[in-house]
């Protein structure tokens, strides 16, 4: 596979920090694979979603290279797309979902108004929502978390870009949305050959799709490499940790099982 | 002897269409036990959490607590029974008065409900911070000083300084890194254990009631669609959603 | 008192607090700094500034000092200013809490009077109000408070609505806390900031129309005030400019510091809830 972006010595400081928030970060990309960048909070794997697509603040200091194949950084919206943790706060409250989808085919796709909508309720319906005409008219606080993130990955995906980061995408949802909105994800990207940079903090989602997974602690790449191996065979000390106390159905209980 | 008997609670949201986000609950409660509240969001649990807690007032129903008419206490009355029934969010952030420190977030149940006299405070705070592993230092901080789980902690001991039999836990761990969620519970199984505290504990995260509920009640709807001992209600789930719940789980994939 | 140095260390915060300082230690210190009365007849009428020793800034039609009219000028703009946005505030502050906390009929009915006081332009509200009372310095710092009160009683309804929905007032709540308690430690302390913030403008905007009111005429006869002094020097602004000239220049260095004192406040502010 060809690397879609090489990074190297990545640094990211924010202004006031004390600590760096990415710390001589080198990663690799490759193009069509789902890379997973799992950390705890802290980690600074949100900083390198954001430091990918151009979206640090100002007065972030960044050193490093982040050298894209196409020579020149993605443009957002038409050769990247991203979408949110908080879909209530990625959508804008006063536009309809169908003027937010159509957004990204209009402005890069160069479509026109009646040809972006068409091609937004073809997207509501591609991300499953039931009844994408009506959808389209209908404004974000009339839809519920899972459905507006879907829209999000609708808006993000509008103007099909060839990669998409979804930042904690689904840390706000709840367990049964967030296992449709994963297998949702894992679908379109993989239909569209399209790379796919999944950040979360749970090593178990990441583990049901991701081809490679990147593991960060404290603004560092601990250890990377495809997911099987890490996580059959963990090489540093925090990756141990991480799969340990993941808990599933099928870990002991905490408490004596007998009801007092 | 149960210690919390509800029968059917209900309550309709009037803004717009109109949402039932109660319709009918029943449950009950025996002291020292952990009942796990699990559905997804918008099945009624958060509704029914701050029923229980008396933030908001049910369209019917009753609820029987400590043996008394707990919906038909209201003013002092009722402000004197609530340190018998407290609440652990899951906004760590939020749940704090931002000006608060440490120390008077905890001095306020304590003031209010008189748990020691005046002049015993300070050491009963040191004594709550060190049941949940912090440091008596802490007490001078500043609430925003401190990280999310220690919040939590936090969140804890401001929840069992007025000796509370019932503690209503509104998916108190979601919004902590995995790391922390774990020694969060392994304090909540330790502090039931030692003082007998019994536990409403909502979660979308079925893993998280594994781990500490005795039984579990499934809703959907606002309704009680499924209840049962947890090992039973996990293994052989009844409901399609109880097993949405338990397929919805993920699992570490490792060949 | 952090937030007083992290005031300092913004350039409006510092700037502003310097310029009002200032001029408040020239209201402070009028009586030393210009003994006697403003208004007297103190020398030759319309002398040219910077060319008598005697009078620095020059005199007007009627042989009175300007510069001392400028420094007793200080304490009425500045007392009349502070004084209505005080009670703008207060009014403000007492409708908001009251509408915010009780709801239902009461609420509608207060914001329905808010409604009413925002629609008419608070100067025109203030000019009417002492049109009919009578110039008097109380009368004209109630008819600014009575343009000015309507923003923060709407701002503070706001706030209180939205504090009143946060996890820590239900926190308060089922810990057993009064609803006084709940009301004095837990809300109003989070309600204030946003609205202090707003008191700065306040007080800038009361200081422009207590002059507005002066150079109408309205102002109270007997006081010498910025604005007094402007609609004096209008007379003879062909031949003497600075005579309108001089309070014009104090007006603006007093609202801009005001203004600038106010910016760097909300930044401190809003800075210290973004970080929480």
């Amino acid at each position: 596979m060809t690397a879609l972006c090489e990074i190297r010595g990545l640094s990211v400081a924010y202004p006031g920090a004390s600590m760096p928030a990415l710390d001589g970060v080198d990663l690799d990309i490759r193009a069509g694979e789902r890379l997973a960048i799992i950390g705890e909070s802290g980690s600074g794997k949100s900083t390198l979603a954001r430091a990918l697509a151009g979206l640090l603040p100002e007065g972030a200091r960044v050193a490093g290279d982040m050298r894209w194949a196409g020579g020149e950084p993605p443009q957002p919206g038409r050769d990247l797309g991203f979408v949110f943790q908080d879909p209530a706060a990625s959508l804008n409250p006063v536009l309809t979902i169908g003027e937010q989808v159509a957004e990204g085919a209009r402005r890069h796709l160069g479509l026109s108004r009646r040809q972006a909508l068409s091609l937004a309720v073809e997207m509501l319906e591609k991300v499953r929502l039931p009844d994408p005409g009506k959808v389209a008219k209908a404004f974000p606080h009339q839809l519920s978390g899972g459905q507006r993130q879907r829209v999000a990955i609708a808006a993000a995906l509008s103007a099909k870009p060839g990669m998409l980061i979804a930042d904690e995408a689904t840390s706000a949802l709840d367990m049964v949305v967030q296992a449709e909105i994963v297998a949702l994800l894992d679908d379109l990207v993989r239909a569209a050959g399209m790379t796919l940079l999944f950040i979360t903090h749970d090593v178990a989602l990441a583990s049901g799709f991701a081809d490679r997974v990147a593991i960060f602690r404290r603004g560092a790449l601990v250890e990377t490499g495809p997911t099987r191996t890490v996580l059959a065979a963990p090489a540093a000390a925090y990756t141990k940790t991480l799969i340990a106390s993941h808990r599933d159905l099928a870990t002991p209980p905490l408490i004596r099982e007998a009801a007092p | 002897m149960t210690l919390l008997v509800a029968e059917g609670l209900s309550k309709r949201y009037a803004a717009g269409r109109g949402v039932t986000a109660l319709n009918g609950v029943s449950l009950h409660l025996s002291p020292g036990e952990t009942l796990g509240l699990a559905g997804a969001s918008g099945s009624g649990k958060s509704t029914l959490a701050r029923v229980l807690t008396r933030l908001v007032a049910p369209d019917a129903g009753s609820v029987r607590f400590d043996g008394e008419d707990w919906l038909a206490l209201s003013d002092a009355p009722l402000r004197r029974r609530r340190a018998r029934m407290q609440m652990v969010f899951q906004d760590v952030l939020g749940a704090f008065n931002p000006r608060a420190t440490v120390a008077s977030a905890l001095e306020d149940p304590l003031r209010i409900h008189a748990v020691v006299p005046k002049g015993e405070r300070a050491p009963e705070v040191a004594a709550l911070l060190d049941r949940v592993g912090l440091p008596a230092d802490y007490a001078g901080r500043s609430i925003r000083e401190v990280s999310g789980g220690e919040r939590q902690r936090i969140a804890i001991a401001r929840a069992i300084a007025t000796r509370p039999a019932l503690i209503v836990l509104d998916e108190a761990v979601s919004a902590l890194d995995v790391s922390v969620r774990e020694k969060i519970l392994e304090l909540l199984v330790t502090l039931q254990e030692e003082r007998g505290i019994a536990y409403l504990f909502v979660s979308h995260d079925l893993s998280v009631l594994a781990a500490v509920a005795h039984r579990i009640a499934v809703m959907e709807a606002g309704r009680i669609v499924e209840t049962g001992p947890t090992s039973r209600v996990i293994a052989a789930p009844q409901s399609p959603a109880t097993r949405a719940l338990v397929r919805a789980v993920p699992r570490l994939v490792i060949e | 008192m952090t937030t007083m140095w992290r005031l300092l260390a913004t350039p409006e915060g510092a700037i502003g607090l310097a310029l009002l300082v200032c001029v408040a230690l020239v209201a402070l210190f009028a009586p030393v700094l210009s003994p006697g009365d403003p208004l007297r007849i103190a020398g030759r009428a319309l002398t040219t500034p910077f060319s008598d020793a005697a009078f620095p800034l020059g005199t007007d039609r009627l042989g009175r000092d300007v510069l001392a009219g400028l420094i007793h000028g200080a304490r009425a703009s500045l007392a009349v200013g502070l004084a209505a946005a005080a009670a703008a505030l207060a009014m403000g502050l007492c409708v908001g809490l009251a509408a915010g906390f009780a709801g239902g009929l009461l609420d509608e009915a207060l914001m329905r009077v808010v409604d009413a006081f925002q629609i008419v332009p608070g100067f025109l509200l203030a000019l009417a109000f002492v049109s009919v009372v009578g110039p008097s310095v109380p009368v004209v710092v109630l008819a600014i408070a009575l343009g000015a009160w309507a923003d923060p009683a709407r701002l503070t309804r706001a706030q209180v609505l939205s504090v009143r929905e946060r996890d820590y007032v239900a926190a308060a709540q089922v810990a057993g806390m009064h609803p006084v308690e709940i009301a004095v430690r837990e809300i109003l302390p989070n309600v204030l900031p946003p609205v202090l913030a707003l008191s700065a403008i306040i007080v800038a905007a009361a200081i422009l129309t207590e002059a507005a009111l002066s150079f109408l005429g309205l102002g109270d006869p007997n006081v010498v005030t910025w604005g007094s002094m402007i609609a004096e020097g209008r007379n003879v602004l062909r031949s003497s400019p600075w005579l309108s000239i001089f309070p014009g220049i104090a007006l603006v260095v007093t609202v801009v510091g005001v203004y600038l004192l106010g910016e760097g406040l909300t930044r401190v502010l809003s800075g210290r809830r973004a970080a929480a």
